[in-house]
């Protein structure tokens, strides 16, 4: 889970590849066989399954095998979960109370007489 | 909607502190006139604004729909419970992606003076319904993510 330091280190180590990001933007569209991921990469099918791998390991991507297609998708739980958007609500808030503190204080009747942002 | 949805409600509530440079009357006033509330409540800069309507009373309604171009709209659709001038706003709201809503929440604003300024309190209580997201938020909160990450992985390395 993306909440757990261990964890997260993981995830941040899966991201800091430019191949990896694009194969989790990819996924985070919708799911794909690892051909249709490995198919706009210039790179052998082995370094996409190992680029993969990485990414499984991390839990942001899952993959399941039926038949011969192995299908990968986004495991991003924690980007479903209601946590997510009580999160953002918050965060959403904590940027509406700075621009209210920016507002007040761009807007104050008596300038205090320390130097003003302009 | 189809019957196999599944369907689940998590109640949350987080609680917001700030002290403000400025009076009761003047921080109350950025939430009671809709020229000074257009200010600092608003999506992010880059979404666009689709409807407005503001009736600052109780029992009055503020709806808020806006969102990224070409994107499904958010809604903000509110209504005021309790107003105590300069002292205490307490309002409903509910929101909606499209169609499809979110959650319920209870806001409640407290004013206190401090000194020459303001100590403002926010408690928010909400009900968020069935993990609500649709394939653009799903896109757009991964994005999002990324870019926290790119960005803090920035710092890092810088």
């Amino acid at each position: 889970m993306l909440n757990q330091g261990a964890a997260l280190d993981q995830v941040f180590q899966a991201l800091a590849d430019p191949t990896r990001r694009w194969m989790v933007e990819r996924l985070s569209r919708g799911p794909a066989s690892v051909s249709e991921l490995a198919k706009p990469l210039t790179m052998s099918l082995p370094a996409v399954v190992q680029h993969l791998q990485v990414l499984e390991q991390s839990g942001l991507v899952r993959s399941e095998k039926v038949g011969r297609v192995r299908t990968c998708r986004m495991q991003a739980e924690g980007l479903r979960t209601a946590e997510h958007w009580i999160n953002q609500r918050r965060d959403a808030w904590e940027r509406r109370l700075d621009r209210l503190g920016e507002f007040l204080a761009e807007t104050d009747p008596e300038p205090k007489k320390r130097a003003r942002k302009k | 909607m189809p019957t196999s949805e599944k369907r689940s409600v998590v109640h949350s509530t987080f609680r917001l502190e700030r002290s403000f440079d400025a009076s009761p009357e003047r921080v109350f006033q950025a939430f009671s006139q809709l020229e000074s509330k257009a200010k600092w409540f608003s999506g992010p800069e880059q979404w666009v604004a689709h409807e407005r309507e503001f009736d600052f009373r109780v029992g009055g309604r503020e709806v808020l729909s806006g969102g990224p171009k070409g994107a499904t709209p958010h809604t903000f659709d509110a209504r005021y419970f309790d107003i105590v001038p300069n002292q205490r706003i307490v309002y409903a709201y509910d929101m909606y992606v499209g169609e499809r809503k979110l959650s319920v929440s209870l806001a409640t604003i407290e004013l206190r003076a401090q000194g020459k300024g303001t100590h403002l309190v926010m408690t928010e209580q909400g009900a968020y319904l069935d993990g609500v997201e649709d394939g653009s938020q799903r896109e757009a909160g991964t994005k999002e993510l990324l870019e926290k990450l790119g960005r803090s992985l920035t710092d890092f390395v810088a």
